[in-house]
């Protein structure tokens, strides 16, 4: 078992990523992410690439994207639609847990 | 070693086309996907499935694997007959876009490893890059998502080693699960991932919290949600009743007339975090059953005095 302290951190949507960040922890360039904000699927805060913040959320979104790019060759606005639904289906599956 | 049967993964025939294989992987992929599929084996399906597209889509590999037979069995034990591939050309390379670090004993064995020769030739060139992150679920109960808790995970660890085979080891964690987590959220752990080449760093370690069902309380982002019983004289008059909350009973007053589905929140008391959930108490009205004669009378006298008739929005 490892002894040392593991330094741990909450990706949420209390966590920050500068587009550096984003494109270091997914392996992209930022032109990829650049692409998926004009698309609407990431909605950072702030006004220019330099200075875009980031969820946590962003992370996943980015992944699953470029996942459905490769393995089912969805173009960015499939993919966008199909996070957005995707979105829709979790919440609508949340809904019926709590109906029981 | 175990006989894969790609034809029955893909659920095609031996003679189909190669545009039925091809339609039959975008399908199954689709339904597979990991990011999609709700299915509790998703991943593995989506590997096996692929691991067959890349067999069954290179007429190469195809017809070399075709040549084995039809009379293995899916996960009959097997061994390649010697000298099996002669006269095809396709170890070592023509992988596409599959992620063949992933592909079973049974595929190596036949078609050998993706990558191998240029990962050594990278390796004598004095090759740096970040070690590849890894990415594992973990089970947490709703209690410890409150509190807080710590787990210790093994995780299955894959690793090239220096005959450039890919061999997993187990790796033993002890975890600190921050309290609040929530569904799906993630906890990324520096350096914890796989090893660097050369002097990069390793790369992070990403559990996803995956909240364990719970007998009585069901969760929706941070707020918590619990059918609370209720007698029909507490509903109607009102009443201080118990609740329970994942940090501990508190007493809460049940509104004069409330309905089953009413609901009531109960501020802050849901999954702690920057911004705390409320945990929702819907009322459930449940109806003692007449057991006795008095019991019925009492009910008999209700349905002459209350003149009441719940259908009456309905016209009848």
């Amino acid at each position: 078992m490892s002894k040392h302290s593991i330094h741990i951190e909450i990706i949420d949507e209390y966590f920050e990523f500068s587009l550096a960040d984003l494109c270091q922890c997914c392996g992209v360039q930022a032109e990829a992410i650049i692409d998926m904000v004009e698309e609407g699927l990431l909605t950072p805060v702030g006004t220019s690439p330099s200075n875009w913040r980031f969820t946590g959320t962003a992370q996943r979104k980015v992944e699953i994207t470029l996942h459905l790019q490769r393995d089912l060759r969805i173009n960015l606005p499939g993919a966008a639609l199909a996070l957005e639904l995707m979105e829709e289906i979790d919440m609508l599956r949340s809904k019926l847990q709590i109906k029981g | 070693m175990e006989y894969k049967d790609y034809y029955k993964i893909m659920g095609i025939k031996r003679d189909a086309t190669q545009n039925e294989i091809k339609r039959a992987y975008r399908k199954l992929a689709r339904k597979y996907h990991p990011d999609v599929s709700k299915i509790s084996d998703a991943e593995e399906r989506f590997k096996e499935v692929g691991e067959a597209y890349e067999v069954l889509k290179d007429p190469e590999k195809r017809a070399a694997y075709d040549q084995l037979g039809s009379n293995w069995q899916q996960g009959q034990d097997f061994q390649p007959p010697p000298g099996w591939q002669d006269g095809f050309e396709f170890s070592g390379g023509g992988y596409t876009e599959a992620n063949s670090a992933h592909f079973s004993d049974f595929f190596e064995d036949l078609f050998g490893r993706a990558g191998g020769a240029e990962f050594q030739q990278a390796r004598g060139r004095h090759f740096q890059m970040k070690g590849e992150d890894h990415h594992a679920k973990v089970g947490v109960s709703l209690e410890d998502a409150y509190h807080g808790a710590r787990r210790a995970i093994t995780l299955k660890m894959p690793e090239v080693d220096t005959t450039g085979h890919l061999v997993t080891h187990d790796r033993k964690l002890n975890v600190k699960i921050p309290k609040g987590v929530t569904q799906g959220q993630r906890i990324r752990l520096r350096g914890q991932g796989g090893p660097g080449v050369g002097d990069a760093p390793a790369g992070d370690l990403y559990l996803e919290i995956d909240l364990l069902p719970h007998p009585i309380y069901t969760v929706d982002g941070r707020d918590v949600y619990v059918d609370l019983p209720v007698t029909p004289w507490e509903a109607a008059l009102g009443e201080k009743v118990s609740i329970p909350t994942l940090g501990g009973k508190v007493e809460m007053k049940i509104p004069v007339g409330s309905q089953s589905g009413s609901k009531l929140r109960l501020k802050g008391r849901g999954l702690p975090g920057k911004k705390k959930g409320d945990q929702f108490v819907v009322i459930k009205i449940e109806t003692p059953e007449a057991k006795t004669e008095e019991q019925k009378e009492l009910y008999r006298r209700m349905q002459k005095e209350m003149n009441f008739n719940p259908r009456h929005r309905l016209g009848v």
